[in-house]
């Protein structure tokens, strides 16, 4: 019992990370329907700005966390979301309106950039770094196994809910909301009503990086361990729990993260660690033979 | 007066272009401060922070001089191509000349390893270029054809060379006698994969196939009792000619120098595996191309326009996506024994996430459904990072920016070819 309820957070803690990337994937194929093969790559740089930051703050004598983990999230938001801004700009707008595949294969090839320029630019090796936000609470102390919730695990959680209710309420009420959600819809007829549709696209792209960005500074604090190519597998993940929710449904995309988490943290609890990522997209396969458009995807009805 | 009026008008657009160059410079500054202005090194004590402001010049000048190439290339290239015949008109030429190119392509292939100025790199790089064009046009049944996007293709590959290599090493069975069973194996996975899924929609079925690619791999790392693991599995058979190796030593002087009393020359080999692989290259085309004109390839390419209609004509989708896709398969079984076959080593490293996106940029890059167009792709896509060894550490850099920029430049493909085999009246007609 106490196994399952440690396994429980970490899966609901990796769940949120993963839910955090997910809607960059899902708010991007919403509005223009391409698969964002780059947004793995901005999460991994989000995961670059931390470490190089919090290594500056230390540098600089900042030693109050809550005061350094809210500088390296601004800083990280601003430049990730610029990366995203840029990304859209140079490899996606060109091709807007030309054939699905071929916004694909550029996607790849961004992907491809962005890895291999965070790699020649700041190494191949791990970048480790230093525990910041350590200790935690002990939530049940059973006799053989005690479980624990990190600080760490309480700010990603925190984080999570509080950025979610901000990004619901943004996309239901405020008139970029609305206008992404016309864009969605159809994107032709916003165009015709006065959207500048460019621009709430590009916005899109500038959300989805700034929410990947926090996704990175967690890890890099959760995990103390970054690398270049961390961004192919974690992207990868992240969009399968945007299909696994439905893909273009914003809480889908925290249901299918969550769930995803979840398979993950107990599959490597119980059966084995190699094969958590089977477990994943086996988990994806089952689903969506019984449910072909995720768990919370809307059905689309094809008109002649 | 006219003079100063018109160089008045070039001033600003002088002036103009430079400060576009100038934002798109300062745009990539600010983005290049934190990664190529600063640098994490590891320190003693953690991580410590060393600045870099002169490569954060250099990153400057290059994204402003660049950006005013493109500029200038964007104003001097439709007026050159309009001189030159227009560069969108590619398609057409070729069409027209489709038997003649494609009989000079062949020759040309037939021929290059006795060319004088050959040697054993070039028609090994050669070889590699055609375990592409194969693959490519394998899975330009499923992309192109059918219409069906798959990015987990390499599991194919892999089924294929992982059959060939564990037939060949524990059973000893030779190339020539696994190559339809690997073929048969990949094309069962095919089915097995394709089964639950191809009712999904493009991109659902997209991110099936990328996590059945990456499930392949997986496995191939972690069952170290079946596949080597990481270690992979080595000394794989090589194919024979008729049961004549191409090794200085054979048992029985079974082997091609002995049979036809010549010289041992590593050379050889190289070139019985190049035309091995042009044949099966060759087969794969032959087969695209006559199956294309069969109710089958017929209702792939009807299914990739209109599916409804297709449901409404009385056509199973599911069968025949599910042909399509285990045909596709079947040809990366091929190619994948022959890769194993010629490298006499494979491991999971050989079948990651990039050889998929490799082969469907081949696919959409040559033009979906072109194979002539498979062909040029392939070798732009292996001979690009072959020229660019020199630069070995800013390769796979360039690559990604040439694929964004190729795309961006012939967003349809190199050889645009969209338009069904058969169509009833001119294939212009349609909307």
């Amino acid at each position: 019992m106490a196994y399952f309820l440690q396994q429980l957070i970490n899966g609901v803690t990796l769940g949120s990370i993963y839910g955090l990337i997910a809607i960059g994937y899902t708010m991007v194929y919403g509005i223009i329907g391409m698969i964002n093969f780059a947004h793995g790559e901005i999460y991994m740089i989000g995961a670059f700005l931390a470490v190089l930051c919090f290594s500056m703050l230390g540098m600089a004598g900042v030693t109050w966390v809550p005061l350094a983990l809210v500088l390296v999230l601004l800083v990280a938001m601003v430049f990730t979301s610029a990366y995203g801004w840029a990304v859209e700009r140079v490899a996606y707008r060109p091709l807007r309106g030309s054939q699905r595949l071929a916004a694909l294969i550029s996607a790849i090839g961004m992907s491809l950039v962005l890895q291999n320029y965070v790699l020649l630019t700041q190494g191949a090796g791990l970048k480790t770094l230093q525990p910041i936000v350590s200790g935690g609470f002990v939530v049940y102390d059973a006799p053989d196994f005690v479980v624990t919730l990190s600080y760490i695990q309480i700010i990603i959680l925190v984080l999570t809910v509080v950025l979610m209710a901000a990004f619901a309420s943004v996309i239901a009420r405020t008139a970029l909301g609305r206008a992404q959600r016309a864009c969605e819809q159809d994107r032709g007829m916003a165009l015709l009503l006065g959207i500048d549709v460019d621009r709430t696209i590009s916005l899109t792209f500038v959300m989805g990086a700034g929410l990947a960005a926090v996704a990175g500074v967690m890890v890099a604090l959760y995990y103390g361990v970054i690398d270049f190519f961390m961004g192919f597998i974690a992207g990868l993940k992240a969009f399968t729990a945007a299909v696994l929710g439905g893909i273009g449904s914003l809480p889908g995309a925290m249901l299918g993260g969550m769930l995803l988490g979840m398979v993950e943290a107990f599959w490597s609890g119980y059966f084995s660690v190699e094969y958590k990522d089977v477990a994943a997209f086996g988990i994806l396969v089952l689903v969506l033979i019984f449910r072909p458009t995720g768990l919370l995807g809307q059905p689309e009805i094809e008109k002649v | 007066m006219v003079d100063n009026a018109a160089s008045g008008a070039d001033l600003s657009r002088v002036w103009k272009v430079l400060r576009e160059a100038g934002l798109t410079a300062l745009i990539a500054g600010f983005l290049a401060v934190p990664l190529i202005g600063l640098r994490t090194i590891g320190g003693r004590d953690g991580m410590a922070v060393e600045s870099r402001w002169d490569m954060l010049m250099i990153a400057v000048a290059v994204v402003f001089t660049g950006r005013l190439v493109l500029i200038a290339l964007r104003r001097v290239l439709p007026r050159l191509g309009a001189g030159v015949g227009k560069i969108g008109s590619f398609g057409t030429l070729f069409a027209r000349h489709r038997s003649g190119l494609a009989g000079l392509a062949l020759a040309l292939a037939l021929a290059l390893p006795l060319m004088p100025f050959s040697d054993r790199y070039l028609v090994d790089i050669a070889t590699l270029v055609l375990i592409y064009v194969m693959l490519g046009w394998g899975l330009n049944i499923v992309v192109g054809l059918a219409g069906l996007l798959d990015l987990g293709y390499v599991a194919f590959y892999a089924v294929g060379a992982y059959s060939f290599a564990l037939l060949g090493t524990v059973y000893e069975w030779s190339f020539w006698a696994c190559l339809p069973v690997a073929g048969a194996c990949a094309a069962a996975f095919g089915i097995l994969l394709g089964y639950p899924v191809l009712r999904l929609r493009g991109d659902y079925l997209a991110i099936v196939t990328l996590g059945f690619g990456e499930i392949i791999r997986v496995v191939l790392t972690n069952w170290v009792e079946f596949s080597g693991g990481p270690n992979g599995i080595a000394s794989i058979p090589r194919p024979t000619l008729l049961g004549l190796e191409f090794s200085r030593r054979a048992p029985e002087e079974q082997s091609f120098h002995h049979f036809f009393d010549i010289d041992y020359s590593g050379d050889h080999r190289i070139t019985f595996l190049y035309y091995v692989i042009l044949l099966l290259a060759l087969l794969t085309n032959l087969f695209v191309l006559r199956i294309r004109k069969l109710p089958l390839g017929r209702a792939w390419e009807a299914l990739r326009e209109d599916e409804i209609a297709c449901r409404a004509l009385g056509i199973n989708p599911v069968n025949t996506k599910l042909s399509a896709f285990a045909l596709g398969a079947m040809f990366g079984g091929f190619a994948g024994s022959f890769f194993a076959s010629r490298s006499g080593f494979i491991s999971p490293e050989s079948f990651t996430f990039i050889e998929s996106a490799l082969i469907l940029s081949i696919v959409v890059l040559g033009g979906m459904g072109s194979q002539i167009g498979v062909v040029l792709a392939a070798a732009a896509i292996i001979l690009v990072p072959e020229f660019l060894r020199e630069f070995s550490e800013y390769r796979m850099l360039a690559f990604g920016a040439a694929m964004v920029l190729i795309m961006i430049w012939r967003p349809r493909g190199l050889l645009a070819h969209r338009a069904p085999t058969v169509s009833l009246g001119q294939s212009g007609a349609r909307p």
